[in-house]
């Protein structure tokens, strides 16, 4: 399996008066399941669609591996696409559809005609479509499959057959334009474990792009998080977690959505929200407190607060508290559901959030450097 | 008894629609002196149809006319689809700087009708020495602005991923137009060709201009000259012929019907 890398420097597109993208950099690297994550709209699927040469930048420079194609056609990049509805050709079977790739480029024009091409084609390439044909059906489990038309599939069947059309060409990287956001929930979980091994089987680069932080987040090894046409973050799951660069990135990672509190940081650095010292320390100014669920503990003493509801997800509890002071701000915390029981709704807790686990943004949204001072002593 | 009202009113449309066929195929069977009889029962007093077919069958080649029929519509067939798939691909699905005004002008072309462009295409045939041939007869509907806008309105709705895959797959524009987009497409197809053959089959205005040939004639025109020279009044053989002359449409229509009417129902034409 061929696998090479993917430079993209200063992609600018636009549509009309709108751009779309500005000045994307981006080295994804050979081998990588790298993520473009965004809400609809950010301009994730232009980039990939301007990465297969099926839309055409206004300025940059796409290369694989070291080759500049951006003035290739899609066809003569080797790259290949597995599109969010499978795109798979109608009229051919599945057998076909899958060998369609090999066809295209190994046979001459004459050869890939109906009834007369069978005459034309070498017997040796066809039975080398054959073969590869078979390896890819074995290897995405779909032998049983290949006489029947895409019609007669269900959406999990398709989108098997999509990726084994992808596989069989042994491309320079895998392109995925949201391939399971038309599978159900199930499914969308099995096929996420499925793309990821078959990720690794294969070595080869991904490029995948999706609106779903869950799928980017257990699959990728790296992400890009776009907003409005620009790479917000780019980072490994983890590192867009734990240190959001921005608000944006906290807001967009993670769910729970994190909890955004509004704080304010007094002349000396101290980090207040809703009047309580918090115990952080900070560059002063107003600022925003970020804690995820899973950080803020009930606790005997620390920022007051009331709990209204409680909701319990099998292994997980998301309670979710009232802030007493302040414009009733509210926080949710998760909890396991080992841990003791908590109060009944309306009742008042104390929460307190672990050492080392908030994030601080400041007004332009941008992460800001805090040291922890002490602990909350409301 | 309410869900009957919308059947009967259709079926007295039918009625309608279809009492020339009837009437038509009744005289065919009877004798002259019945002709005029304005009774419609459908058993004649004498059985007159093998001598009415029989001499609209011998009198005038209408085998003949018919080749003529067959050849110049399915001349113009080819050429309509050959011409027309193309341009409603590229009108449908490739975008390009004009592709707006190019899509208004066929609009504002299929308001134009045959007859006001009747007389510079003679001159021009006739200039050109052309009268009389099987090439004039077609060349006038060579290019259907009918065929590119149903077309378009049908590849319209094509998914853009397919044409996407295939191009990254590497085929070119025309495999994508003829081999995946027209193939989606059959149903109007078929619409358009039992359009395109009923409309040049039964067309009288323009062989009549350009051909005065019997051996070219097509089967209309063919009949009135077999009217005029060789039956005289014999109305009966008359219609004993355009019976036969009528009778290839309704068989093509009933084996398409199908197709015809997902391919009118699926591009939101009529």
């Amino acid at each position: 399996m061929t696998r090479k890398s993917i430079d993209l420097s200063g992609i600018r597109k636009s549509f009309g008066q709108t751009q779309v993208l500005a000045d994307i950099d981006l080295q994804v690297r050979e081998g990588e399941f790298l993520s473009l994550v965004g809400m609809s709209g950010c301009g994730k699927s232009t980039l990939l669609r301007i990465i297969a040469g099926l839309e055409m930048p206004d300025g940059g420079q796409v290369a694989i591996g070291g080759n500049d194609v951006t003035a290739l056609d899609p066809s003569d990049r080797n790259l290949a696409m597995v599109f969010q509805s499978y795109a798979l050709y109608p009229h051919m079977t599945v057998r076909q559809n899958i060998a369609t790739p090999l066809r295209m480029r190994t046979l001459s024009l004459p050869a890939r005609l109906p009834l007369v091409g069978r005459l034309l084609a070498p017997r040796e390439a066809r039975n080398r479509i054959a073969e590869a044909v078979n390896d890819a059906a074995e290897m995405l489990q779909i032998v049983h499959l290949l006489d029947r038309k895409p019609a007669q599939l269900s959406g999990g069947q398709r989108q098997r057959v999509a990726l084994a059309r992808a596989l069989v060409r042994q491309p320079a990287a895998f392109l995925m334009d949201e391939p399971l956001s038309n599978l159900d929930a199930k499914l969308r979980a099995h096929m996420r474990d499925e793309l990821a091994a078959l990720h690794r089987r294969l070595g080869a680069t991904f490029i995948y792009v999706t609106h779903d932080q869950v799928e980017a987040m257990t699959m990728s090894d790296r992400i890009a998080l776009m907003i409005e046409g620009r790479i917000e973050q780019l980072g490994t799951p983890d590192e867009l977690y734990r240190t959001p660069a921005t608000l944006a990135v906290a807001r967009f990672i993670g769910s729970p959505t994190i909890n955004l509190l509004p704080a304010e940081v007094s002349p000396e650095g101290r980090l207040q929200v809703a009047g309580i010292e918090t115990g952080l320390v900070t560059e002063p100014g107003p600022a925003t407190l970020g804690i995820r669920a899973e950080d803020i503990h009930l606790a005997p003493e620390g920022i007051p607060a009331r709990l209204i509801r409680t909701e319990t997800h099998g292994a997980d509890r998301y309670l979710t508290c009232q802030l007493a002071t302040g414009d009733g701000q509210t926080i949710v915390l998760r909890q396991g559901a080992s841990d003791p029981r908590p109060a009944h709704p309306q009742d008042k807790v104390h929460l307190r959030f672990a050492e080392g686990s908030a994030h601080v943004f400041g007004p332009d949204g941008r992460r800001r450097n805090h040291s922890h001072h002490r602990m909350v002593a409301a | 008894m309410r869900r009957f009202i919308p059947h009967i009113l259709l079926a007295a449309g039918a009625a309608v629609m279809l009492l020339p066929f009837y009437w038509m195929i009744l005289t065919s069977i009877r004798t002259p002196a019945e002709i005029f009889d304005i009774s419609l029962w459908p058993v004649p007093d004498r059985f007159n149809g093998v001598e009415n077919y029989g001499q609209a069958a011998t009198s005038v080649p209408i085998a003949r006319f018919m080749l003529n029929g067959v050849i110049v519509c399915s001349g113009i067939l080819f050429v309509q689809v050959l011409t027309a798939v193309p341009a409603a691909y590229a009108l449908a699905k490739l975008r390009f700087p004009g592709r707006r005004i190019l899509m208004a002008l066929v609009i504002a072309a299929l308001c134009v009708p045959m007859q006001a462009l009747a007389l510079p295409l003679f001159v021009g045939l006739a200039q050109a020495n052309l009268l009389n041939t099987y090439f004039a007869q077609m060349a006038p509907f060579f290019l259907s602005v009918f065929a590119i806008f149903l077309f378009r309105q049908s590849f319209r709705s094509y998914p853009d991923e397919i044409i996407e895959a295939a191009r990254m797959d590497g085929f070119s524009e025309m495999e994508i137009c003829w081999g995946l987009v027209l193939r989606g497409s059959l149903p109007s197809l078929a619409a358009f060709a039992i359009f395109s053959v009923v409309a040049h089959w039964n067309d009288l205005y323009w062989p009549m201009i350009v051909v005065s040939d019997t051996a070219l004639a097509p089967p209309p025109l063919g009949m009135l000259l077999f009217s005029d020279a060789e039956t005289g009044a014999n109305y009966g053989a008359l219609m004993a012929g355009a019976t036969m002359i009528t009778a290839p449409m309704i068989v093509c229509f009933v084996l398409a019907r199908r197709h015809f009417i997902a391919g009118i129902t699926m591009t939101g034409v009529k």
